[in-house]
């Protein structure tokens, strides 16, 4: 499921919870007549029923991602950017702005029906496994060229766009990348530094745990599989560890998988420095919130995470970032390649209209004016970042995303790989919060019974 | 809902005179077809023909590489329910534990809300002042939308926040610290939230049937000497018996195919012991984007609850004869 839980949009999504499942409901059985009814017509034919199949008036649709504080939001920053497209290229588009917990479901509906629109936000993590379902237009040689060509992308963030070695089928949008915020009071009271290995940050965190005060060191979303399966991946990289070998074939019991996936639980379980109760917050909005409030010292979280954190009553000068550090003699990746990308669906009858509004969309006007609402990170060469005013914070997280992170496997199963290892983390957080112990032997367990069920659908 | 109809059912309505209809007998022949066939065409599109696609499905290997174009994805021939079947591999196994959890939710939910129905239903079965009202307040959770009824739960069982927590620690019973949402206490409020949501249900229905049973049969039996319980058992639970037939077993259809509660009360963060057989089918086919895997498990369901559903008609149905 949705790999990139965007924290600033995670509120939005709690409210409307209820009606995503009757909404997810619905559609999955309007997805099943609609197959039926298909089927039952025995239809061979062309699909021609979306409108606007001339070439005089064209009309794009477009599902874009929530990453403002909320889909009015998005709406609100994206309707202006939309209406110059417009007036340049006499192109209209039709915006709809998807939930993230709906995203995935509409997208899985519009692959298996057909009827899709035409451009479409997509977490980058799921570029491999939705390249792989065969609906999605290949950014080949031409294609490329229509839209700017490839050279203007940051390659680590163009990389995460297909499989390795094939023509990608999306392209980077919004860029995010992670990293530990620090509350510059508390660590200057403890006479602290800002953490530069694993070791100084537990130090720090122990030193600023009193859970008789409920006061801890650190909040984690640790009852997220997507956030859980992020540091799963990114603290196995610490370890020199991949969660699948070249052949795509999934390698999750690997010695520094298992004790990657410990180093991180033990932050609950042996460090102690985070509260039980954590294994409870099912989004990143929580832990962001603690720390916004004072409650924790430190939280490690992607960058938009501070309009979360502003809104929340913390100026900007407040905090400090770092990146995530790894463990003595780790190696030093901070985070993975996170972000949006877009995807054009290969059924549009606008191709070339679709092409030009991607072009228009990673252009580097329209980069700068989406970078602060969104709060993401730059994702074309030489593009300064302006989702903040601090420059060190700025740097950091550019430095973070250029040069400290590392793709999600590239693979089709990808997506199997976050539902079943993060879901096996949030079972064993729950299990240490409720007074059980996990050793490596049951990390081990856990992950290849994790890794069977990769095996078993692929 | 039958169960109302039937028991309540008006008298026979007196003959009419004859209508117009009947003396144009071309008409009066398709009349009722045509009257019957919206009915039979939605079933047949909202029910017969998905239900046989998915039964179509669960024979292909339909993945992520082929929902595309599903007429290109391979048969695969018993593959998934080997795959579904096969209790030695991770997905057999979390079948089989979801399964078991669904079995234990199941049975206990039932009875759950079976006892608290009936309890209500015969404590408001004499009048007294007051009576509607409480019956009213009784309706409350059938009323109310399932999803604003079971958020309103999740809230209540938060650790940090939530009021049982609260009051339990306010009246010493606990540290206020137990998780409710995750590890083994998911079952319990997952039952109690289930529960809560059902029990109106039997409620309403043993009330509805309570209300055919004549009142001088009370007034022999306590003339003989009967006392209440006495009464309940050898007059209340007797005459409700066809209730009770169905009654149990709607509630465990229901119960065992229920999604909507560990869907709202967990999220995306479902405890194992939460894990309830249809939400472990949805995550089995949406999560992974197998829906043939998927569908075997529902075709296997599907199966198993012909089975339990024909095996209790056939034994209830046959005792029904003997008596």
């Amino acid at each position: 499921m949705g790999p990139i839980r965007l924290r600033s949009s995670a509120g939005a999504r709690d409210g409307t919870r209820e009606s995503d499942v009757r909404l997810r409901s619905l559609v999955a059985a309007v997805a099943a007549t609609a197959m039926g009814i298909s089927l039952a017509a025995c239809g061979g034919g062309d699909k021609d029923d979306s409108s606007g199949g001339s070439t005089g008036d064209q009309t794009l649709t477009y599902w874009a991602s929530n990453q403002g504080t909320s889909l009015d939001n998005d709406k609100e920053v994206l309707t202006p950017v939309l209406q110059k497209f417009t007036q340049e290229t006499g192109i209209k588009v039709n915006l709809e702005v998807i939930g993230w917990n709906d995203l995935q479901t509409r997208i899985q509906t519009a692959i298996t029906s057909g009827q899709a629109p035409d451009v479409v936000n997509i977490g980058n993590t799921w570029a491999a496994s939705l390249q792989a379902t065969d609906a999605f237009l290949p950014f080949d040689g031409d294609a490329m060229t229509a839209i700017g060509g490839k050279d203007k992308f940051v390659p680590t963030a163009l990389a995460t766009g297909g499989k390795e070695g094939t023509d990608p089928t999306s392209v980077p949008l919004y860029g995010l990348a992670y990293g530990l915020y620090y509350n510059k009071a508390m660590f200057a009271a403890a006479g602290l530094q800002p953490p530069k290995t694993w070791e100084d940050m537990v130090a720090a965190a122990k030193k600023l745990t009193n859970p008789a005060k409920n006061q801890w060191g650190m909040a984690l979303a640790a009852g997220s599989y997507t956030e859980n399966v992020h540091f799963a991946f990114i603290n196995a990289a610490q370890n020199k560890a991949d969660w699948f070998n070249s052949d795509g074939k999934p390698t999750f019991t690997g010695d520094g998988n298992v004790q990657g996936v410990l180093r991180y639980l033990d932050l609950m379980q042996k460090d102690k420095v985070a509260n039980p109760s954590n294994a409870q917050y099912d989004n990143g909005t929580k832990s962001v919130n603690d720390f916004a409030t004072k409650k924790v010292a430190m939280v490690i979280n992607q960058n938009n995470a501070d309009s979360s954190i502003v809104a929340n009553g913390m100026k900007a000068g407040e905090y400090g970032v770092v990146p995530f550090p790894a463990p003595t003699g780790g190696e030093q990746v901070a985070s993975h390649v996170a972000g949006i990308n877009l995807s054009v669906f290969k059924n549009t009858k606008h191709k070339d209209a679709a092409l030009k509004f991607v072009k228009y969309m990673t252009d580097a006007n329209t980069q700068t004016t989406l970078g602060k609402p969104f709060s993401s990170l730059p994702v074309l060469k030489d593009a300064k970042p302006v989702f903040t005013t601090d420059a060190a914070e700025a740097a950091t997280f550019q430095d973070v995303y250029n040069t400290k992170s590392k793709p999600l496997p590239l693979v089709p199963a990808e997506d199997q790989f976050e539902s079943t290892v993060g879901k096996a983390m949030n079972a064993m957080f729950a299990k240490i919060a409720t007074g059980g112990t996990v050793t490596a032997d049951d990390v081990k367990a856990a992950l290849k019974t994790a890794e069977d069920q990769v095996a078993a659908s692929s | 809902m039958s169960v109302a109809t039937e028991t309540a059912a008006p008298a026979p309505a007196p003959p009419r005179k004859r209508s117009r209809l009947e003396h144009r007998p071309g008409l009066n022949r398709w009349l009722p077809y045509a009257l019957l066939a919206p009915a039979v065409l939605l079933e047949l599109f909202i029910h017969i023909i998905p239900m046989l696609v998915g039964i179509w499905m669960s024979f292909v290997k339909l993945t992520k590489f082929f929902i595309a174009n599903w007429s290109s994805a391979p048969g695969a021939g018993l593959g998934n329910y080997k795959v579904a079947l096969d209790f030695n591999n991770a997905v057999g196994q979390g079948l089989l534990k979801s399964f078991g959890v669904t079995v234990v939710f199941s049975l206990v939910t039932v009875a759950f809300s079976w006892v608290l129905g009936m309890a209500a239903a015969v404590a408001l079965q004499p009048e007294f002042r007051g009576r509607g009202i409480v019956r009213t307040l009784f309706l409350v959770p059938y009323a109310l939308p399932a999803y604003a009824g079971i958020l309103t739960w999740n809230f209540m069982l938060q650790r940090d926040t939530g009021a049982v927590n609260h009051v339990l620690e306010q009246l010493h019973l606990s540290d206020g610290r137990t998780f409710w949402l995750i590890g083994g206490n998911a079952l319990i409020s997952l039952i109690t939230v289930a529960g809560w949501k059902l029990w109106t249900f039997a409620f309403l229905t043993l009330m509805a049937g309570m209300q055919s049973i004549p009142r001088d049969l009370y007034e022999a039996a306590s003339v003989d000497g009967a006392g209440n319980i006495r009464q309940w058992r050898n007059i209340t639970l007797p005459s409700l018996r066809p209730v009770n037939l169905v009654l149990v077993l709607v509630l465990f259809l229901w119960t065992f195919s229920d999604f909507n509660t560990p869907y709202v009360l967990f999220g995306t963060a479902q405890p194992p012991a939460g894990d309830l057989i249809t939400f472990h089918i949805y995550n089995a086919s949406f999560l992974t984007w197998n829906f043939g895997t998927g569908a075997a498990m529902s075709v296997l369901l599907l199966i198993f609850l012909m089975i339990v559903t024909g095996a209790y008609l056939l034994v209830t149905g046959r005792r029904s004869r003997r008596a």
